[in-house]
């Protein structure tokens, strides 16, 4: 497989989709049908690609694979180097295996102006898949920010009533966040002379410079994943979102984040990780239980899910910060599942939506009787959602429960009442809305899930209980990379390695008041980490 | 000064003496063809303004200091003077349409924009302050004009004449400085007051003065806060075919100017001028940021848009590298092509019937010129700076610029203010896109309009060039190097 560049093909598909529909010509009928079945099979044929990656990947090998490396923007430094490993692996998954579910969630219920919405969805693929493959931060940058107008335009032309007021804050809030991390690429890129993320990560910063560098990194995910206090933008941006956007918005927008603190900010900022590991460990708990009770008292569907997934990333940011091989392993596996549970009940909320064109609790009842096999599913993906053993949920959340105890005991019980509280707030809406009597007429006229929905809701379901079940060919993958991430952590924090490089411990250490100009001349006389374990 | 002439020196002033003698002859055709002579008027110029682009690009690229120092040409200004040929060729080809909608199309509006141009390539390749000064009129007046052409519109009367006033104020300001700084050096030509500051270690206080007030001449031309007033104004009130180019290429050649005249004749002030210009760059990126959000009307957004944007390209002077003067100009030419484009998108679904004026005007453009539409934003969205898109290669090289002459704290604002400037350019956006159009209004509108071959094809090529530029910007960048190092050099 080396001659094919894979990763390429796979990025830039969708994107050769969405420029065919651009040019498709026709009566208005054609064009939408046609752009409907060219998405769909442009998503499936990525998504088979996708398969082939994780056929030939090798689930020993610690190093990057499917290595493209080409130089781009001389200098600047910028590189077009991709490549993957265990943990990016799953999230190229995860994303073409959800655009296409998206596409087909939307075959009936987006009407007006579906050229553009195909195309909008195609180009967000291609971006995410780049995202989740760049090796080089400035080219991780240019697919995390371009995220943003996709995600912009289908907010705000598909969206809800308040469609203008969410896509405004969704955009501009995470503008705000990530420019910060452009300033901090650019002084790495100033200290080390590189972007290329595997030449930046054998050089060691300084403290202080590190803790700077890892505030602006954090102000970008921080955003993203969304942590409390600057998680406000994600319950209006779901609420407002058509049901795929909000798909994607939970199920891969939300990663982004997270997967930006395993990539960046551990391997580059190891000092300061540990330096601000009970911060983010207090903001996880918090979110945790915050938004937990915040979704109790939800009466909007969709909101309360967004809440939920707010409590569930919670979850993920605590097991990155425990830096212990389970938490991370857990972390990972909990995004993958939150990924397809989320996004799941989203696409539940939708189906009704779709027949009722509410999301308002209060507004449903006793479904059960019309819906029996939606009522399953949902049931399916409640049970998942509160981490239920047999379910996807329960394996990423018993491993980051288990990494955190070993780090934090009263970190690990506060988590655990985020359970119980999940628990509640899940069960609640699972009743209210199909359980109890059947009070509306208009409800009485609902139909079941069409094939349709059917197919949709069932490989989800499949991929829930896959998970949660038999996790070892997921884990058998994640684990040999999260081991690496780690050991490699654990060996540039200890501060032996920088006594043994000769007494530079000083400077890099105690280094409060050097100023950048100094670290670069000491970076660029060569006291890198050239000598590994 | 001696302007003796000899046969050597002509390949390096002949575009100039070229374009002026087109000038003379259309003047005549004109004066006696009148009315009639529009359509003619229009071709030969942009005849002449292409041959004139062709014999720039194919001049040596030397450096050659011909009329007794008075007037160079070097790799820096051919690049600067193919901008400003290109940007003017391409506003002659998209105005065509809208002048006729304007009831401007007069023989004058040409020949101004090529007087306008020979100013500007005087301007670009000045070498001494009589030349600079002479230079700078001649664009300024033609523009004057310009603005007013339109006589009978109050508007566009009362902007000629706020533009004619400020600006001969600054031209007082700047010649204040040039005779401060003639009495303290004793010359007037740049390579004579390098000679003489070079080496100094404490400067008089009327050189610093006299420094000061060229730079407030010199950044009235571009509309960098403070001297940004007259912008919104003006670009309000003229027609929108004139706002075109007073959009672009003045705001080059004000641009090369600026950095011709701090980086070569008073390289040895930079810790005298650093300041005041990182000053200007952070006022103008914050005023042009928040000052637009209040605003409605599109050319008054995109005035401030263009007070911001000259304050990001000032960042490149502040930090007084080659990198950084690169890292200028390649964001002026991009910005150029974004400007042009997006103005070429207003031109052509402006009417006679319905001036496009604010944002409301253009309300769910998507469902009528949906091609139009997805240039706009697209433009738009490249101008905010948002990845994957060409404006933010230019953001980047900037902000690489000052980062890496440990100007964080520029780079930070400038980052800040670029989130606050993407809300209004989002705006706009919201409006093309996400709006349900006043159908109503447009029926008329649509179908009145004819496709121009010539709008076209600059509307597709702005969008090509800018994708072009961010997959392959590595030959623009190495010819703007290669411009900046001539500078640095002489």
């Amino acid at each position: 497989m080396n001659d094919l560049p894979l990763l390429s093909t796979i990025i830039f598909l969708p994107f050769i989709g969405s420029l065919f529909i651009l040019i498709m010509k026709g009566d208005e009928a054609t064009v939408i049908s046609n752009a409907r079945n060219v998405a769909l099979w442009t998503s499936f044929l990525t998504f088979a690609l996708s398969l082939i990656l994780w056929i030939h990947f090798e689930a020993e090998q610690v190093a990057y694979q499917f290595v493209e490396d080409t130089s781009w923007i001389k200098d600047v430094g910028i590189r077009y180097h991709l490549g993957i490993d265990g943990i990016s692996l799953f999230f190229i998954l995860l994303t073409t295996f959800l655009t296409p579910l998206c596409i087909l969630a939307s075959w009936e219920s987006v009407r007006v102006r579906v050229r553009e919405y195909m195309m909008a969805f195609l180009l967000m693929e291609t971006l995410l898949i780049g995202m989740f493959c760049a090796l080089d931060l400035l080219l991780f940058y240019v697919f995390f920010e371009g995220v943003l107008i996709p995600m912009f335009l289908i907010i705000g032309i598909w969206g809800g009533e308040r469609r203008i007021y969410s896509c405004f804050k969704f955009f501009l809030y995470t503008f705000l966040g990530s420019v910060l991390m452009l300033v901090a690429i650019l002084s790495i890129y100033y200290m080390t002379g590189s972007t290329d993320l595997s030449v930046v990560v054998d050089f060691i910063f300084p403290v202080h410079v590190q803790k700077w560098l890892w505030l602006a990194f954090f102000a970008s995910f921080a955003v993203k994943v969304p942590m409390w206090p600057v998680h406000t933008w994600l319950s209006d941006a779901h609420v407002e979102a058509p049901t795929a956007g909000s798909v994607i918005l939970a199920g891969i927008l939300l990663k982004m984040g997270a997967y930006g603190f395993l990539r960046f900010s551990i391997p580059l900022f190891p000092n300061a990780t540990v330096a601000f590991t009970p911060m983010v460990m207090m903001l996880s708990i918090i979110a945790i239980i915050y938004t937990s009770l915040v979704a109790l008292v939800q009466t909007d569907m969709k909101k309360l899910i967004a809440y939920s997934s707010i409590a569930h990333m919670g979850f993920v940011t605590l097991g990155i910060f425990t830096l212990t091989p389970q938490g991370l392993s857990g972390a990972v596996i909990q995004m993958l599942s939150h990924g397809i549970v989320a996004s799941a009940l989203f696409l539940c909320v939708g189906i009704v939506y779709d027949r009722l064109h509410t999301r308002d609790i209060g507004r449903y009842g006793g479904l059960v009787a019309r819906m029996p096999v939606y009522a399953l599913f949902f049931m399916l993906f409640v049970l998942a959602a509160i981490g239920l053993p047999g379910t996807s949920g329960f394996v990423g959340e018993i491993l980051v429960l288990v990494g955190t105890f070993q780090v934090n005991t009263w970190a690990a019980t506060l988590a655990a009442t985020g359970m119980v509280l999940s628990a509640a707030y899940m069960l609640w809406l699972y009743r209210r809305v199909i359980f109890g009597k059947l009070v509306y007429a208009d409800l009485k006229a609902l139909l079941d899930l069409n094939i349709r929905e059917a197919a949709i809701l069932g490989s989800l379901g499949g991929l829930v209980l896959w998970l949660g079940l038999y996790p070892d060919p997921f884990l058998k993958i994640i684990n040999p990379a999260v081991k690496g991430l780690i050991e490699n952590h654990k060996y540039w924090v200890r501060e032996e390695v920088f006594a043994e490089q000769g007494g530079d411990k000083q400077e890099y250490f105690e280094a409060s008041t050097t100023s950048i100009p100094l670290c670069v001349a000491s970076l660029r006389r060569g006291d890198t980490r050239k000598e590994k374990v | 000064m001696n302007l003796t002439f000899s046969p050597t020196n002509l390949p390096f002033i002949l575009p100039e003496m070229v374009l002026l003698g087109t000038i003379f002859v259309l003047l005549l055709l004109g004066l006696f063809r009148g009315e009639f002579a529009f359509h003619r008027v229009m071709l030969l110029s942009k005849i002449a303004l292409s041959s004139v682009l062709v014999m720039v690009c194919v001049t040596p690229m030397t450096r050659e200091v011909i009329f007794n120092g008075a007037f160079v040409s070097d790799p820096f200004s051919i690049f600067m003077k193919t901008l400003v040929l290109g940007s003017a060729l391409v506003v002659l080809m998209v105005s065509r349409k809208s002048l006729a909608s304007e009831e401007i199309a007069q023989y004058e509006y040409p020949l101004l924009v090529l007087f306008a141009v020979v100013g500007m390539m005087v301007m670009i390749s000045a070498n001494d302050l009589m030349s600079l000064f002479m230079g700078v009129e001649l664009q300024s007046l033609s523009l004057y004009i310009l603005t007013t052409l339109r006589r009978d519109n109050l508007k566009a009367s009362e902007a000629g004449m706020k533009y004619f006033v400020l600006g001969v104020l600054s031209t007082c300001l700047l010649l204040y400085g040039c005779s401060l700084i003639y009495g303290y050096t004793g010359s007037t030509n740049f390579d004579g007051i390098a000679r003489i500051l070079k080496g100094s270690q404490s400067f008089p206080l009327p050189i610093t003065f006299g420094l000061a007030f060229l730079i407030a001449g010199l950044i009235f031309k571009i509309s960098a806060v403070p001297f940004h007033m007259w912008t919104p104004d003006v670009y309000e009130g003229a027609p929108t075919s004139v706002t075109t180019f007073l959009a672009s290429a003045p705001k080059v050649a004000g641009f090369a100017l600026i950095i011709r005249v701090l980086t070569s004749p008073f390289v040895s002030l930079l810790t005298q001028w650093q300041m005041v210009l990182a000053a200007i760059a952070i006022a103008s990126m914050v005023w042009g940021a928040f000052a637009a959000l209040t605003q409605s009307n599109i050319k008054r957004i995109l005035a401030y848009s263009a007070t911001g944007n000259m304050g990001y390209a000032l960042i490149g002077i502040v930090v007084g590298t080659e990198n950084g003067a690169t890292a200028s100009i390649l964001y002026v030419l991009l910005y150029l092509i974004m400007i042009v484009g997006v103005f070429s998108c207003l031109l052509n679904i402006t009417r006679r019937s319905q001036e496009i004026d604010t944002v409301e005007d253009i309300k769910g453009l998507v469902r009528v010129y949906p091609g139009t539409a997805f240039i706009l934003s697209f433009l738009l969205f490249s101008m905010a700076g948002i990845p994957p898109l060409a404006g933010f290669l230019g953001k980047l090289y900037i902000f690489k610029a000052a980062v890496t002459a440990n100007f964080y704290a520029l780079a930070i604002i400038g980052v800040l203010t670029s989130v606050v400037a993407a809300a209004y350019y989002l705006w706009i956006i919201k409006a093309i896109l996400m709006d349900e159009p006043n159908l109503g209004q447009w029926t008329e509108h649509y179908r009145t309009y004819r496709r121009e071959p010539a709008m076209t094809f600059v509307l597709l090529g702005s969008v090509a060039g800018l994708i072009w530029i961010f997959i392959a910007p590595n030959p623009i960048v190495k010819a703007a190097h290669n411009a900046v190092v001539s500078l640095f050099d002489s």
